[in-house]
C-alpha cells in the first residue's frame, strides 16, 4: 500500500520546487537568529491586531521557540524535498505541497506566537492542516474516516483549550504570554488555577495523543509517509507539548501539575511502548513509538529540575530527528518493496546500502548507544528520573521499561528488514533516489555527530531551551557522554541488557502483549460506536423536530415566541394596563375590522384563492394604518411586498387543490390566541411608557443639513446606517440565491 | 395565464412600471420613494409580463440573468460604500457634488449615496425577479 501514488516519472514542476526554497530560506532565516538566542536573549515582535481587546500580532524567539522552528522548518525542508519525488507525478502535488506549507507556517507561527488568541488561532490551523493531510487519500473510505477523528479529538480539545486560554487571559488581564509568564505565583495562588490547567491540559493532551485520547494518532497514518513523519511524529503532535513547555514557568510546581503530567505521562510511554512492539506493520510501529516519546517528554514536564528540564530538551531534538528519519526510511522501504510489514521484509541491506545505513544510526539512537545523541537523551533521562523527589522509582521504573522496549522495536524496525531474512522473490528493491535518502541521510548523521560533539547543541540550544523554561541558566545540565560510573550509567546497561532480551524473544513478547491487550477495552472501536451512537440519535431528532410538515414548523414557531414573551410578563410582572380609547376616530376603527374581517375569511374559507385575497386585506389594512400615521414610505413598501406576495403565493396555490373541508384544531386556535394576546400586551406595555424621541429628534435635526435629504427614512437607509442597509441586501442576495438553487435542484431530479 | 388582455396590457404597464420605478428611485431622497420601493415598484412591473406573457418571455425581455443584476447591484452598493475612503473618511459615509452651486441655489446635487441607492433598487429587483422566475419555471 504505497498511499496509492502513481508512479509516474514527470515531476511535479515549479509546484514541487518552490515550497522546498521557501522552507529553505525560513530554516536560514532562523539559524541566523541562533547567535543572538545563544547569548540567552529573546527577540519579541509585535504589532496592534484588536486594539481595543489589548490582542497583538506578537511573536516571541527564545530558546523554546527558537529549537522548535529550527525543527519545523529544517525537518520541513527535507520532507518537502522527498515528498516532491515521493508524490511525484501525483496529479494532486499542488494541492498537497500547499497544505504542507500552510502546516508549516502555522506550526511556526504556533510555537512563535506570543499572545494567547494568534497561538490560538495557529494551533487550530495545525489542527485543520493535519485534517486535510490525513485525509489526502480522499478517495480511500479509511483516510477520511481516520482525518475525522483526529479532527474531532484535537478540535474538542482545541474547544477546551480555548476556553481556558480566556480564562487565563481574564485572570492576567492580558493576553501577552510573555507577561503572563511573569505572574505564575498570583496565577498559581488563583481560585480559577484548577479549571484553567484541565481545559489547557484537555487541549494539550489530546493533541500530543496522551492516553487515553492516543488512538488517533495510529490512525493519522494513513496520510501519506511525509507528512506521519513531519506532523505526526516530529511537529504537529508536540505542539500540545510546547505549549505545557511554555506555560511550564508559570504553572508547574503544584501537586496537580505534578501529579498529572506524571501519570498521563508515564502511562502514555509504557502503554504505548507494549503497543509499539505489537505491531507489524512498520509505520504503525513507529507511531506507537511516537506515543511513547509524547509521553516521556510529558513526564519531563511535570517536574521542575535541571536534569528533567536539560532532558526534556535533549530528548525533543533527538527524537526529532531519529524519528522523521526512521518515517521517511520506511517510506523508502514501502515505495521500493510494495509492503510495510516486518515478516514480508528481509535482507534489504545489500540492495539499498546507503538506507541501511541511514536506519542504523537512526536506529542506534532511538536504541540509545553510544556515542549517539540518543544515548545522552537516555542519560539524561536517568539522572531527570532520578532528581525527582516524590516518586524516583517508578519514574526511573517506568523509563527503564520505556527504553527498553523502544530498543526493542528500533531493532524491529531497523535492523530485521535490512540484515535477517533474504529478499521474497516477489520484490526486487532498489535504492530511492537522492532526493528521497537526503532527509534520512542528514537527519540520522546530526544524531550521531551530536552525539560525539554535544557541545554543539549545549549553549546553541539546549541552555536557552533550559532558559526559556526555568528562567535560570545554571539549571542547564551539561551534555556529555561519559559521565562517569553513577546510577544513569548502571540503568543504561540495565536497558541494554533488558532491550535485547525482549529484542531477541520478540515473537513470543509480542503474542503475550496481543493476549493481553485484546482483553483490554479498545477505544478505537468505542469511537466508532460513540459516532454511530451520534447519529442515531441526530436521526431520531432530526425526524422530530423537521418532520416535513410546514404547520408543524409555524406552530413551533409561534409557541417559543408566545412561550418566551409569557415568560418574562411572569418575570417581570404584567405591564399596568391603561388604554385610553379616547383618540380612536372612525378611520382607525374602520381600518381595525377590515383586519379582523380579513384575517377571518383566511381561516374560515376552504378556498386557496379566497385565504391568499383575505391576507392580502390584512397587509393592506397594515398599510393603511401606516399612511393614517404618516409614514407614506413604510406604507409603500408593505404594498408592494404585500402585491408581490399574493402574486408569487397565487402563483402556486392555483395550481393546487381545493383545501379540505376545514376542521376544528383546538390546539391551533389556542394558540393563536395566545400569540395575539401575548402582543398586544407588549405594545400595550411599549405605549404606555413615555416613548424616547432622542433618535427621532436627531434625524429630524441632522437630516437635512448634514446628509441634504428631506425624506428621513431614505437618509436613514442609504445614508445614516448605510452600512446595515449594504448587510441587508448582502442577505436579500444571499437568501434569493439559496432559494434559486433550492428550486433548481428538485428539478434537476425532474427532468434530467 | 391565457389571456389576451393580460398580455397586451401587461406589455405597456412593465415598461410604464419600470419608468415609474426609477422615477421613485431618484425622488427618494426628498420624497417618499427610494431604491428598496423603486426595486419593488421595477420587479412588479416584470412580475406581472411573466405572468401575462410567459417567463421565458420576460427573460428574454430581461436580457440578462435576474442573480446577475442583484450581485452586481451588491457590487455596485458596496462600492459606493468604499468610496468613502478614498477622501480619508469613515466607509459609507455620503460624498457629495454639487454640480453649478451658486449662493442660494444647490445646482444639480450628484453623490455617492444615490450610487448606493442604486445598488438598492438592483439588488431588490435582480433578487424579486430571481425568485418569481424561479418559482414560477418550477410550477
Amino acid at each position: 500500500m504505497a498511499d496509492g501514488v502513481a508512479h509516474n516519472a514527470r515531476g511535479n514542476g515549479w509546484v514541487g520546487i518552490v515550497p522546498v526554497l521557501f522552507a529553505a530560506a525560513l530554516f536560514t532565516y532562523f539559524v541566523s537568529l541562533m547567535p543572538t538566542i545563544a547569548g540567552l536573549e529573546a527577540i519579541r515582535f509585535a504589532a496592534p491586531w484588536i486594539p481595543s481587546l489589548g490582542i497583538e500580532f506578537a511573536f516571541l524567539v527564545d530558546g523554546l521557540s527558537l529549537t522548535f522552528a529550527l525543527l519545523i522548518s529544517g525537518i520541513g525542508t527535507l520532507v518537502l524535498l522527498y515528498s516532491n519525488t515521493y508524490l511525484a507525478g501525483h496529479p494532486q502535488y499542488a494541492r498537497f505541497a500547499l497544505f504542507l506549507t500552510a502546516f508549516m507556517v502555522s506550526m511556526l507561527g504556533l510555537v512563535l506566537a506570543d499572545d494567547l488568541i494568534l497561538l490560538f488561532v495557529f494551533w487550530e490551523l495545525t489542527t485543520f492542516t493535519s485534517y486535510m493531510l490525513i485525509g489526502f487519500s480522499h478517495d480511500s473510505e479509511k483516510s477520511r474516516r481516520n482525518a475525522l477523528q483526529a479532527l474531532f479529538v484535537t478540535g474538542a480539545g482545541g474547544l477546551a483549550f480555548l476556553a481556558g486560554l480566556i480564562m487565563l487571559g481574564a485572570i492576567t488581564g492580558t493576553s501577552s504570554i510573555s507577561e503572563i509568564l511573569t505572574m505564575g505565583e498570583a496565577l498559581k495562588a488563583h481560585a480559577l488555577y484548577v479549571p484553567i490547567l484541565i481545559l489547557l491540559l484537555a487541549g494539550t493532551f489530546t493533541k500530543s495523543a496522551q492516553v487515553p485520547f492516543h488512538f488517533w494518532l495510529p490512525n493519522a497514518m494513513a496520510a501519506p509517509t511525509p507528512v506521519s513523519a513531519f506532523l505526526h511524529s516530529a511537529t504537529m503532535v508536540k505542539a500540545g507539548v510546547y505549549v505545557m513547555a511554555r506555560m511550564h514557568p508559570a504553572m508547574s510546581g503544584t501537586d496537580i501539575w505534578l501529579w498529572t503530567l506524571t501519570i498521563f505521562g508515564a502511562v502514555t510511554a509504557v502503554f504505548a511502548s507494549f503497543l509499539s512492539l505489537r505491531q507489524t506493520d512498520l509505520k504503525q510501529a513507529l507511531a506507537y513509538t511516537t506515543l511513547m516519546a509524547l509521553g516521556t517528554l510529558t513526564l519531563f514536564l511535570g517536574q521542575e529540575s535541571g536534569y528533567a528540564m536539560t532532558a526534556f530538551a535533549a530528548f525533543l531534538i533527538v527524537h526529532s530527528l531519529y524519528k522523521a528519519s526512521l518515517f521517511l526510511i520506511v517510506g523508502c522501504i514501502d515505495k521500493s518493496t510494495g509492503t510495510r510489514e516486518t515478516d514480508q521484509l528481509g535482507g534489504l541491506a545489500r540492495l539499498m546500502p546507503v538506507t541501511t545505513v541511514a536506519a542504523a544510526l537512526a536506529a542506534m539512537s532511538m536504541a540509545g548507544f553510544p556515542p549517539f545523541l540518543g544515548f545522552i537523551g537516555k542519560e539524561l533521562k536517568y539522572a531527570g528520573a532520578i532528581a525527582v523527589t516524590s516518586e524516583p522509582v517508578l519514574v526511573a521504573g517506568a523509563a527503564l521499561l520505556a527504553n527498553s522496549l523502544m530498543l526493542a522495536v528500533a531493532g524491529v524496525v531497523a535492523f530485521r528488514p535490512f540484515w535477517r531474512g533474504t529478499v521474497p522473490s516477489t520484490q526486487s528493491p532498489k535504492e530511492a533516489p537522492w532526493q528521497m535518502l537526503a532527509g534520512p541521510v542528514i537527519l540520522a548523521s546530526l544524531g550521531a555527530l551530536f552525539g560525539i560533539y554535544p557541545d554543539l547543541l549545549q549553549t546553541a540550544l539546549i541552555d536557552p531551551t533550559v532558559l526559556s523554561l526555568t528562567g535560570q541558566i545554571e539549571e542547564a545540565k551539561e551534555l556529555k557522554l561519559w559521565a562517569g560510573v553513577n546510577i544513569p550509567l548502571v540503568l543504561s546497561i540495565a536497558t541494554f541488557v533488558l532491550g535485547l532480551i525482549i529484542y531477541a524473544f520478540h515473537v513470543q513478547v509480542r503474542a503475550v502483549i496481543e493476549r493481553v491487550f485484546s482483553a483490554l477495552p479498545n477505544l478505537d472501536r468505542g469511537w466508532d460506536r460513540f459516532l454511530d451512537a451520534l447519529k442515531a440519535f441526530a436521526k431520531w431528532q432530526t425526524n422530530i423536530v423537521q418532520n416535513g410538515r410546514l404547520s408543524s414548523y409555524t406552530y413551533v414557531t409561534f409557541l417559543t415566541i408566545a412561550a418566551g414573551i409569557f415568560l418574562t410578563f411572569l418575570y417581570t410582572g404584567l405591564p399596568a394596563i391603561t388604554v385610553d380609547l379616547s383618540d380612536v376616530e372612525w378611520k382607525h376603527t374602520s381600518i381595525a375590522l377590515l383586519i379582523a374581517a380579513g384575517a377571518l375569511l383566511t381561516l374560515f374559507t376552504n378556498s386557496r384563492i379566497a385565504a391568499i385575497a383575505a391576507l392580502g386585506v390584512v397587509g393592506i389594512g397594515i398599510a393603511l394604518i401606516f399612511i393614517v400615521f404618516s409614514a407614506p414610505d413604510v406604507a409603500i413598501t408593505q404594498l408592494l411586498v404585500e402585491t408581490l406576495i399574493v402574486v408569487l403565493v397565487a402563483v402556486v396555490m392555483l395550481r393546487l387543490p381545493l383545501l379540505p373541508k376545514m376542521e376544528f384544531r383546538l390546539n391551533h386556535a389556542v394558540l393563536s390566541v395566545a400569540v395575539g394576546a401575548a402582543v398586544s400586551l407588549i405594545l400595550i406595555s411599549v405605549v404606555s411608557s413615555p416613548l424616547d424621541l432622542r433618535l427621532t429628534e436627531y434625524f429630524e435635526v441632522t437630516s437635512w443639513p448634514e446628509a441634504y435629504g428631506r425624506n428621513i427614512v431614505n437618509v436613514i437607509l442609504v445614508d445614516f446606517r448605510a452600512l446595515d442597509t449594504f448587510g441587508e441586501i448582502a442577505v436579500v442576495v444571499i437568501a434569493a440565491l439559496s432559494a434559486y438553487a433550492l428550486l433548481r435542484t428538485t428539478r434537476k431530479g425532474d427532468e434530467k | 395565464m391565457n389571456s389576451v388582455i393580460l398580455r397586451a396590457g401587461t406589455s405597456y404597464l412593465a415598461g410604464l412600471l419600470l419608468v415609474f420605478s426609477v422615477y421613485m428611485m431618484l425622488r427618494g431622497h426628498n420624497e417618499p420613494g427610494g431604491g428598496f420601493i423603486g426595486g419593488l415598484t421595477g420587479a412588479t412591473g416584470f412580475v406581472l409580463y411573466a405572468i401575462g406573457c410567459s417567463v421565458g418571455e420576460a427573460r428574454k425581455a430581461l436580457r440578462v440573468l435576474p442573480q446577475t443584476i442583484a450581485v452586481w447591484g451588491l457590487g455596485i452598493a458596496l462600492a459606493a460604500g468604499l468610496f468613502a475612503a478614498v477622501f480619508g473618511d469613515a466607509l459609507f459615509t455620503g460624498q457629495w457634488l454639487f454640480i453649478g452651486a451658486t449662493e442660494d441655489d444647490k445646482g444639480l446635487p450628484l453623490s455617492s449615496v444615490l450610487v448606493f441607492d442604486i445598488g438598492v433598487y438592483l439588488v431588490v429587483f435582480g433578487s424579486v425577479l430571481t425568485l418569481v422566475f424561479a418559482m414560477e419555471e418550477e410550477i
